[in-house]
């Protein structure tokens, strides 16, 4: 009984770092940046969430506005500071991306301070019990919204216009330009949509512990990295996959061997991914042509 | 030439100004007033605990003086910003004693900023009573140094007395910082009162500072059903795992520490009839506590914290030593603060032979509809 309530305390963990692994796989899979500014959007997301709140709006307004708003700032930071660099060596945007990420934490400080804010309740915590385990509804609906967000994601790209333009892009800009795609427009996009993702884990965040904080978005978007990494980044369903793997992994280790190890494990699963099957669980070895 | 004339017109206006200053200075030192000097960090990230002390210390100043000052004297009172700097301490140190001529020191107000002048107070032999540092380590071996705060460890076996008396507690789980030395210490004490009253700790769970979700130890400690659990830890995540406890649906009652206080203004709901251990408690029907409540709203329009209650308590012992002590010298006021017997806002204050405040009042406080209630207070042995 215990092992199966701490698989579900699992569940919730994992559902939040596998909508953070979404937004940051996809940009990978169409421009091949490692964004690393993206923890910080979502800590923007649950900041953007927590005004929305406090300011008495209703549910929906609260994650409508909160991912609006950091759709738009992906689409901007994207603009400002990875564009230009888009024909440079990837490490230059690898670095630009770290920038971004530092400079939007502090931004944050200055703005909203260093001390936790705490979210309004939106969402009534009403467990569901049966016998004696416990699922939160707020565990259930973070849940329901990584698979329902996997899927929506997995259909927009691979069955609309727009997705097969994101395609094409990811497999050769200069072509798909000279087939008239838009390139500009379709990376844009890219980045509107995994901000959004990046706000909604952002905001079921912020929802679950109930504080937003500046360096929220650190560790979390660290974990949904190495989450991305084991699912196969650039694999939509690899990442849900990665960060249900990640969040389980994370509550065993807490449950059953100490709180402390808990990082050490997670990363440590990094390492050996990477040396093992460095495409990770999903991932296919491609040959890269010389 | 015209530069080097006005070069040697300046140095000599400058040593002039010195003596001027000297002379002017050790006057009314000996006639008027009596220099003390307090500091903390009113500025940074930690600046409403340095606020409270100052503003305390000003206040209590305020009134000894307007009650006639001691034996007649005004005290004239210094105040400077550490930040919470160590180097700032020492400068700041340095001043108060070189220039603004104190004969004590209220400070600091965390524990590395009294530790940085430690040294410094030691060879000089400068009085000082910190309000507030909680490290054992600030008065050991230094006489001159003496402390109006209960130490961790004494909130801890204070907390465990009210657990076992009280509550009738016969089995704990400890949920604690392992990443921050208060908590841990904590942690540990309580521990120990409850392994030496033979009962039982059911989990003892150390989590990291970058922890968010509890939920793994509460199903832990949900699973071993424990009579209580104690929450060494600060207000901030206190208030996150007691949400996280609610939600789980644990029905057990909480005990924590003066770390909690400021947990029921964003949490209210969650920590509803949980227990802690604090300096003071606002609703103490005591009259100096609600003297100084009083005043405190008055001049500041805000409710004063334990921080603050520390500081006014510090500043009155000190006023009142020297007024014993009869003269200004160190030698006579340290020796007067050794024979400390005073009650304050936070309890009796008496110094041991270290100058830690000795079998202090300990509030047990319990929340209740987002307000403190003062439950009993309790002496440790």
């Amino acid at each position: 009984m215990v092992l199966i309530q701490q698989l579900i305390n699992g569940l919730q963990v994992g559902s939040i770092y596998a909508v953070i692994a979404l937004g940051y796989t996809m940009v990978y899979g169409i421009i091949k940046l490692i964004n690393f500014a993206h923890g910080e959007v979502m800590m923007m997301g649950a900041y953007f969430a927590f005004i929305a709140a406090s300011a008495g709006m209703p549910v929906w307004a609260v994650f409508a506005i909160s991912m609006i708003l950091s759709a738009l700032m992906g689409v901007f930071i994207e603009s400002v500071a990875y564009r230009p660099l888009r024909n440079a060596p990837r490490i230059s945007a690898l670095i630009t991306a770290i920038g971004v990420s530092l400079f939007l934490q502090n931004l944050a400080l200055v703005v909203f301070k260093a001390d936790p804010k705490v979210m309004p309740t939106i969402i009534e915590n009403q467990p569901i019990i049966f016998g004696s385990l416990r699922i939160s509804n707020i565990t259930i609906i973070t849940f329901v919204v990584s698979v329902v967000f996997m899927i929506l994601l997995t259909v927009f790209i691979n069955k609309t216009k727009p997705g097969k333009a994101m395609r094409a892009v990811s497999e050769d800009k200069e072509a798909a330009m000279l087939m008239g795609i838009n390139v500009n427009q379709t990376i844009s996009l890219t980045f509107a949509i995994g901000s959004a993702l990046a706000a909604l884990g952002g905001i079921l965040y912020g929802i679950a512990y109930t504080q937003v904080f500046p360096t929220l978005g650190l560790l979390p978007g660290l974990k949904a990295f190495v989450a991305a990494v084991l699912g196969g980044i650039g694999i939509i369903p690899g990442a849900m996959i990665g960060g249900f793997i990640m969040g389980f992994v994370e509550t065993l280790t807490k449950a059953y061997i100490s709180g402390s190890w808990s990082d050490a494990i997670v990363f440590g699963i990094l390492i050996v991914v990477l040396s093992v099957k460095p495409t990770g669980i999903l991932g296919k070895n491609i040959r890269e042509k010389v | 030439m015209k530069k080097r004339f006005i070069a040697s017109a300046l140095v000599l206006v400058l040593i002039a100004s010195i003596f001027t200053f000297a002379g002017c200075s050790s006057k009314t030192d000996e006639a008027e007033t009596i220099n003390i000097g307090v500091f903390g960090p009113t500025s940074g990230p930690i600046a409403a605990y340095g606020k409270a002390v100052v503003d305390s210390v000003t206040l209590a100043v305020e009134e000894i003086n307007k009650a006639g000052g001691i034996d007649g004297k005004q005290i004239k009172l210094f105040t400077y910003d550490s930040k919470g700097d160590k180097t700032e301490a020492v400068n700041i140190y340095n001043r108060l004693k070189d220039q603004d001529k104190v004969v004590a020191i209220i400070g600091g107000t965390i524990s590395g900023e009294t530790l940085a002048i430690k040294e410094l107070a030691k060879a000089d032999n400068m009085p000082i009573l910190t309000p507030t540092a909680t490290s054992a380590e600030v008065t050991l071996g230094a006489p001159s140094i003496f402390r109006a705060c209960f130490l961790d460890p004494y909130q801890a076996a204070a907390a465990a007395k009210f657990s076992i008396d009280t509550l009738e507690a016969k089995s704990v789980a400890i949920l604690y910082n392992s990443e921050d030395a208060y908590s841990q210490g904590l942690a540990e004490a309580y521990k120990k009162s409850f392994d030496d009253a033979g009962l039982t700790t059911t989990n003892y769970i150390g989590y990291t500072a970058s922890d968010a979700d509890y939920s793994t130890y509460l199903t832990q400690i949900k699973d071993s059903n424990p009579d209580i659990i104690f929450l060494p830890d600060y207000y901030d995540k206190v208030g996150k795992i007691a949400t996280q406890i609610k939600s789980m649906g644990l029905t057990q009652v909480c005990v924590g520490v003066d770390g909690w206080d400021s947990v029921e203004i964003n949490y209210a709901t969650q920590v509803e009839g949980y227990y802690f251990v604090n300096h003071f408690a606002k609703t103490d029907p005591d009259e100096t506590v609600q003297n100084f409540i009083k005043s405190f709203k008055a001049k500041y329009d805000m409710e004063p914290n334990a921080l603050g209650a520390l500081g006014y308590d510090a500043a009155y012992v000190m006023a009142d030593a020297i007024k014993k002590a009869g003269a200004t010298d160190a030698d006579s006021i340290v020796k007067a603060l050794q024979a400390t017997e005073y009650k304050g806002v936070t309890g009796n204050i008496r110094f041991d032979d270290e100058g830690d405040a000795a079998q202090k009042d300990i509030a047990i406080i319990k929340l209740v509809g987002g307000k403190h209630e003062l439950v009993e207070k309790i002496v440790v042995k």
